[in-house]
């Protein structure tokens, strides 16, 4: 058989969105490749999600099935898909870019000699695979070569679910034979970090600061842009880890997202973990040194020179603006 | 415990970088370089790990000549020696080829734990460490922010998507990917520095370790990046442009 698989993930019960952004490049690679296009779901109970995904333009859905599949584990996880995909032999096998894939994904590929192409945000004729490097200021095309299958990881909010094709699609079972003993790491249930006492989420003016800002000594200036402007202060990680700003005002992926009608980036490259958080912003505006910085990729306006001149400046502009 | 970090020497961070004349990596000449920021964290945690428990830490690098500055930054840190691979063709393996070299290497070293940085910051792969676990057939766990020893084996806190963590217990020995802020960094001391000079490198080149190099993802062609909006960049002096973005922000975004 030869095929392309998405292997779908679940969120709080349903398959989450990145998961219907993986199945939309599926079903593109398909149209690309003029391959069939399948969906393989895991887990220990996959029933509900397995009808969820049988209602989308795929030849078949397959359930890979087992108690020991009850709570993520690389081991497990790498066993079961291993299993699979040597009966199904696909020639690709696509998944969403998730914390959980980063964990196994990789480790899967390379039990079968191949390579995992992560984090894609595009792909053309060849087929070629395009993802970033450099931070984001550059764009890698990658090719699979030699035998096997072509593995491959799609970035957040690159391909669009809701271009994803309906249809029926059979659903079948796969039964892996995983013993207890080959899975070696005992995970516990997930749990929140700090109280989330700061919601960016709802915000419709946001401020948010990067390394730009260079000390801490400066975060005032930022706050006062935000205050003028009446936003809300968020940071990208750096500054978080820092401990500039709390953990709790982290913009990103593994902080909030964000939908703000103004989000105003100051001193922030736009590296890719910050740039999936701020996807939903209606207009945004970067304040950098660097001209080529990827957050001018994203944005609607910018202006380009010393943050420390400028944020100032714009705090004034804003407050004269009000009068 | 005996802890092998694997760091990885990347572009500085604000280095203006050009693509090269093949357009298949970055143009190399003139070029600052630094340990990439995660491996920095992975280092940090071995040698509290260390201070805590006793033991070793090793660190492990492979690259061209130009490493050796970061080999001496970790070991001025108080990393207590350092294996190099020597390897000038670096880039054009693929993760599983750079991990191949380092289990290699590792491997005769019997380590307790390994440590490395979530993803280097030139490629971006997030691959090598969780590779690594898989050729030496460990247990690993990635995105870490914090390890505790425990009476058999770790105890360690993995960060989740939006501000979800999970806590995992997992046998040594075992491999672990570092993510950044866990900890705070130190800076090497003037002493550390000094001692650095008198600690061992053992260099290996990649021909002894005899791996396979060929790449299975094959970097094709470096490209810059399609802009996803066209920027409207606002001229002038601070107050010219600050004025003018506030007026854009007024009338044509309508956003205030």
């Amino acid at each position: 058989m030869s095929d392309i698989w998405v292997v779908v993930e679940e969120r709080d019960g349903r398959v989450s969105r990145i998961s219907w952004e993986a199945v939309s490049a599926g079903q593109k690679l398909a149209a690309l490749t003029g391959l069939a296009v399948n969906a393989v779901v895991i887990g220990a109970q996959t029933e509900a999600l397995a009808s969820e995904v049988a209602a989308k333009a795929l030849g078949k859905v397959v359930r890979v099935e087992h108690p020991l599949l009850a709570a993520y584990t690389a081991d497990g996880f790498t066993l079961a898909l291993q299993q699979f995909i040597e009966a199904e032999k696909p020639d690709y096998v696509v998944f969403p870019h998730t914390y959980q894939v980063r964990d196994y994904a990789p480790k899967l590929a390379a039990r079968l000699g191949q390579v995992l192409i992560g984090d894609v945000t595009g792909f053309g004729e060849g087929p070629v695979f395009v993802r970033q490097l450099m931070q984001g200021r550059l764009n890698g095309s990658y090719r699979h070569s030699g035998n096997g299958p072509c593995f491959v990881s799609v970035q957040a909010g690159a391909f669009r679910a809701d271009e994803v094709q309906l249809g029926t699609a059979a659903v079948s079972a796969f039964t892996p034979a995983i013993e207890p003993a080959q899975i070696r790491t005992k995970p516990s249930e997930r749990f929140r970090g700090a109280a989330q006492t700061v919601d960016l989420g709802s915000a419709q003016l946001i401020v948010g600061v990067g390394r730009g800002i260079k000390d801490p000594a400066n975060i005032p200036i930022a706050q006062e842009l935000a205050t003028a402007l009446g936003a809300e202060l968020g940071a990208s990680r750096p500054i978080c880890d820092n401990g500039w700003l709390p953990m709790e005002r982290q913009i990103g992926s593994s902080g909030q997202t964000i939908s703000p009608k103004l989000y105003l980036a100051v001193g922030i490259s736009g590296a890719i973990q910050h740039l999936v958080g701020i996807k939903g912003s209606q207009c945004v505006v970067a304040i950098n040194k660097d001209p080529d910085a990827p957050i001018f990729e994203v944005a609607d306006y910018g202006i380009v020179g010393d943050l420390m001149e400028i944020v100032p400046a714009l705090t004034e502009a804003l407050k004269a603006a009000k009068q | 415990m005996k802890i092998i970090v694997a760091i990885k020497q990347v572009p500085e961070r604000d280095a203006q970088v050009r693509i090269n004349a093949e357009a298949k990596w970055i143009e190399e000449s003139g070029l600052q370089y630094a340990l990439n920021e995660s491996d920095a964290y992975a280092l940090e945690e071995a040698l509290q790990l260390k201070e805590k428990h006793g033991g070793e830490v090793v660190v492990l690098t492979a690259g061209p000549e130009r490493v050796g500055p970061t080999i001496r930054e970790a070991l001025a840190k108080g990393a207590d020696r350092a294996i190099y691979i020597d390897c000038a063709d670096l880039g054009s393996r693929d993760a599983l080829g750079v991990a191949k070299l380092l289990a290699a290497a590792v491997k005769p070293e019997n380590p307790d734990l390994i440590l490395t940085g979530l993803q280097s910051d030139d490629l971006g792969l997030g691959q090598t460490g969780v590779i690594l676990a898989e050729l030496l057939g460990l247990p690993h766990s990635s995105l870490i922010l914090h390890v505790e020893k425990t009476d058999t084996g770790l105890t360690v806190k993995r960060e989740l998507e939006e501000g979800w963590f999970r806590t995992i217990e997992l046998p040594l020995p075992a491999v672990l990917t570092i993510q950044s802020g866990g900890n705070k960094l130190r800076y090497a001391t003037l002493m550390g520095i000094k001692r650095a000079k008198t600690k061992e490198v053992r260099t290996v080149t990649a021909t002894e370790l005899a791996v396979d190099s060929t790449p299975v993802a094959v970097l094709e062609r470096v490209t810059l990046p399609q802009k996803q909006k066209s920027t409207q960049i606002l001229p002038g002096n601070p107050k010219e442009a600050a004025a003018a973005l506030v007026e854009k922000l007024k009338f044509e975004a309508r956003v205030l």
